[in-house]
């Protein structure tokens, strides 16, 4: 068997030669994206002649927030893609112009990626599942339907306004919340009754609370349960196990609109419910570097700011600093190369609220 | 390192989010406390009906001699305070504990203890005074129970208020409580007395927790008390189901008829401002008198100004430092920037040695203020963390109508007219006549609200004749 050394340096050679692909396609006069092809302008050099490994990406500088706010979004579809059906997908956005991305088949590659570490056992081939969650501009509307029909299912839907609920909630509107969640989970009921081939489901956490509340899912024939969403972290995933669905397969799961789908490493038996990610290396990597000085790459267990690179042909994202933070995770077998682990906001972006305490 | 947990009916739990509470004079650990998510209150709150039961049976008397008995344990006993690792706090640690989170002199904590433990010990009298004495026995005969617990989200400020909540289980109600996030000590004490006196434990539930947890609380009890700030409490507000405590805006008002031997009632004003550290809501934050009190600002001023900071450990600190400091900052700001707009005067100014804002023992204080402004002025409605008063000159014909929202009103005079329009008024909750300062309170009477009322509802019962 391969050693886990062998293993990291075999990932960090793939992510090497991705590097090079990516950067080849994107700078690339006739087939690349003219938001690069613009870019590239304005350097002196030629990315594809200097850019040979991941390291070699700082020569581009750092990707910065507002691009993918203003940048008219047909600037980023690859000219050799010209033609080609295309999807924009947002990311939160509750306040302001949110940022785009474009799609043509990569959310259908990351989920099939993804797809590959379920188990039969719990997400049976030919099941059903039902999405209840964030739709819309969302990459979920599509990414769950495609996860589904790729293992044989037929997706039922219940769709969700994450930043009707936002508002809600800012404005103190309690009640209107309540009747909004209620609504949801009525629909999302009904579904779980009628048809009973459902035996997936995908929801986030808050909803799923919601759901368990009014129903015993495995009772309904539930068998596996993906679930991803900001309020997922360690507290949450053990009181999933232990309270809310015992006996159903639960998989919390990260995802961005930037990265596509991180994995996370499996659950042990063995008591400890820290959520580790690990991003689908060679198409998104993260380097977790301190905050003040991002150009140091924090160490095993340290904390610091989560610095995302993409690097498909859709969609080139070189070291853009996220608005998360977490815990440096080292490579294992499954994953050889870095996660990170309690991803959380990026404290100094926490709202800070300076009130009384009467 | 001491670990409060979540309390689930009793039960000890320990999460997997904890928030470190640390020394507010060097940020030394002295807690990490278990965060509930809002999920695991959720399914807690639809057992309420079960943990309700476990109060109905027990006679009143029993309920109020266990309370009695709770009032004793919580002022001098060792009892859990991390019950997972059997760590017990004796009354010496508690008062440690509780004045380095929170920044309260150590005297102020031994002086808060003892409201509780009155409360505890008076909770007969607590409930037959709001409930004007109906049979606690007999209440459903009369009354219809409103909520199977009763939630409350708990403040940091002052200790003090947990005397509102503590007769709640002798009214046969649960209390599922929030505490404060920097003081988890005194309902954690509270509720361990309340168990070792005989409790059932399953009447208690204790969720530190983030907004969504406080919100899960308030969504879920049918009753509920609500302490918060200004801005957090209005969206829960006139619900007719959660009693809110916000900013108090107590006030001190003298009619002409006091002012010619004002002497008499300095130590009324300068302890209905500075009691505790200024920290409550019952505490003045304006005082109004009629034209021609110049002489009464300037030696109120001069009382105040007198009230220095001192260390935590200081048996004479009268000063609560900020467990915030750059709020400490940001008030101290505020107040100067509001200065600048003109038309106000900070009358401590001249008095205090130093500036307001001082730091001693690594922590920040505010320095007892009082502002000469008229009551047009930003400053004229403010209310503070610390001694702070707006002194308002104002003709007594005009102080009904303009009083506003006000938690209590103490007014120093003997004139009729001027009592009866304070008593007419729509906007006072709990009003003292003649020289007593607004901090003066019964616990046997409504404040903010009737605990009883909110609990019961009377209602008809009728049987068929023979």
């Amino acid at each position: 068997m391969t050693s886990l050394e062998t293993r990291i340096e075999q990932a960090k050679e793939k992510l090497d030669a991705q590097v090079r692909d990516v950067v080849n396609w994107h700078f690339d006069p006739d087939n690349g994206t003219p938001f690069w092809l613009k870019y590239a302008d304005q350097l002196d050099f030629d990315p594809r002649d200097r850019i040979r490994c991941y390291e070699d990406l700082k020569l581009l500088g750092d990707f910065e927030d507002g691009w993918l706010r203003k940048t008219p979004v047909r600037e980023w579809i690859p000219q050799g893609f010209a033609g080609r059906p295309v999807s924009v997908f947002e990311t939160g956005g509750s306040t302001g112009v949110p940022k785009s991305r474009i799609n043509i088949d990569d959310y259908k590659t990351d989920y099939e990626l993804f797809s590959n570490t379920l188990c039969d056992t719990a997400f049976p081939k030919g099941a059903d599942w039902l999405m209840v969650g964030p739709s819309g501009p969302r990459r979920l509307r599509l990414a769950i339907e495609h996860l589904a029909q790729h293992r044989g299912g037929i997706c039922f839907m219940v769709d969700l306004d994450p930043r009707w609920v936002n508002k809600l909630i800012k404005a103190g509107k309690h009640t209107e919340f309540i009747g909004y969640r209620d609504h949801i989970v009525e629909q999302a009921l009904v579904r779980l009754k009628t048809h009973k081939t459902i035996e997936c489901l995908f929801t986030t956490p808050k909803l799923l609370e919601a759901i368990c509340e009014k129903i015993d899912l495995a009772d309904v024939g539930i068998k596996g349960i993906f679930c991803g969403g900001t309020e997922m972290n360690a507290q949450f995933h053990r009181f999933a196990k232990e309270e809310l669905v015992p006996t159903i397969e639960f998989v919390p799961t990260y995802g961005n609109t930037l990265m596509g789908l991180a994995c996370h490493r499996p659950y042990q038996n063995d008591g400890d419910y820290t959520i580790t990610y690990h991003p689908p290396l060679p198409r998104a990597v993260f380097e977790i570097v301190d905050p003040d000085h991002p150009d140091r790459t924090v160490d095993y267990g340290e904390t610091g700011r989560v610095r995302l690179t993409t690097l498909t042909k859709e969609f080139f994202v070189p070291r853009f600093l996220e608005r998360d933070e977490g815990e440096r995770a080292r490579p294992f077998d499954l994953y050889p190369w870095d996660g990170v682990s309690n991803l959380r906001l990026f404290t100094r972006f926490q709202e800070s609220v300076v009130v009384g305490v009467y | 390192m001491l670990h409060i947990p979540v309390l689930r009916a009793g039960r000890a739990y320990r999460s997997l989010n904890t928030q470190t509470l640390t020394d507010i004079r060097g940020g030394a650990p002295v807690a990490v406390v278990s965060q509930a998510n809002s999920g695991l209150i959720a399914r807690d709150l639809n057992q309420t009906a079960a943990y309700q039961r476990s109060l109905a049976e027990i006679p009143a008397q029993k309920l109020y001699d266990m309370s009695a008995k709770a009032a004793d344990l919580f002022l001098n006993a060792t009892l859990p305070v991390d019950p997972i690792d059997g760590v017990l706090q004796s009354r010496e640690d508690f008062i440690t504990c509780q004045s380095a989170t929170t920044g309260l002199p150590k005297n102020m904590c031994a002086a808060n203890m003892e409201k509780v433990a009155t409360a505890l010990r008076m909770t007969k009298t607590i409930v037959d005074g709001l409930s004007r004495g109906v049979d606690q026995d007999r209440l459903n005969r009369e009354y219809r129970r409103e909520a199977d617990a009763l939630g409350a989200i708990l403040p940091s400020n002052s200790p003090g208020v947990h005397a509102l909540w503590v007769p709640t289980p002798a009214m046969r109600v649960p209390v599922m409580v929030r505490p404060g996030s920097q003081e988890p000590w005194t309902p954690m004490r509270i509720i361990q007395a309340m168990i070792a006196a005989g409790y059932p434990a399953e009447a208690f539930g204790f969720y530190p927790s983030d907004h969504a947890g406080a919100n899960e609380i308030l969504m879920r009890c049918d009753r509920a008390l609500f302490f918060g700030d200004a801005r957090t409490v209005d969206a829960w507000r006139g619900t007719g189901r959660i009693q809110i405590h916000g900013p108090g805006w107590s006030k001190m008002l003298l009619g002409p008829d006091a002012m010619a031997n004002f002497q008499d009632h300095l130590d009324v004003l300068v302890q209905a401002i500075s009691a505790n550290g200024g920290r409550s809501c019952v505490n003045t934050s304006a005082v109004w008198a009629p034209p021609g009190s110049r002489a009464l600002a300037e030696a109120l001023a001069e009382r105040l100004a007198a009230i220095e900071a001192k260390g935590l450990d200081d048996p004479n600190a009268r000063l609560a430092g900020f467990t915030n400091r750059r709020l400490a900052h940001l008030l101290d700001e505020r107040i100067d920037a509001q200065l600048a707009q003109g038309g106000a005067e900070d009358l401590t100014a001249k008095y205090r040695k130093g500036p307001r804002l001082v730091e001693i023992d690594n922590t920040l204080f505010l320095q007892p203020t009082l502002i000469w402004c008229d009551h047009e002025h930003p400053l004229a409605g403010a209310e503070y963390l610390f001694p702070f008063a707006a002194f308002v000159e104002m003709p007594a014909e005009d102080m009904p109508r303009r009083l506003g929202p006000t938690l209590t009103l103490s007014l120093i005079s003997e004139q009729e007219d001027l009592i009866n329009a304070m008593l007419d008024s729509p906007h006072v909750d709990r009003i003292n006549i003649g020289s007593l300062p607004t901090n003066t309170v019964r616990w046997d009477h409504p404040h903010e609200g009737n605990l009883f009322e909110l609990l019961y509802k009377r209602r008809a019962v009728q049987f068929a004749a023979g």
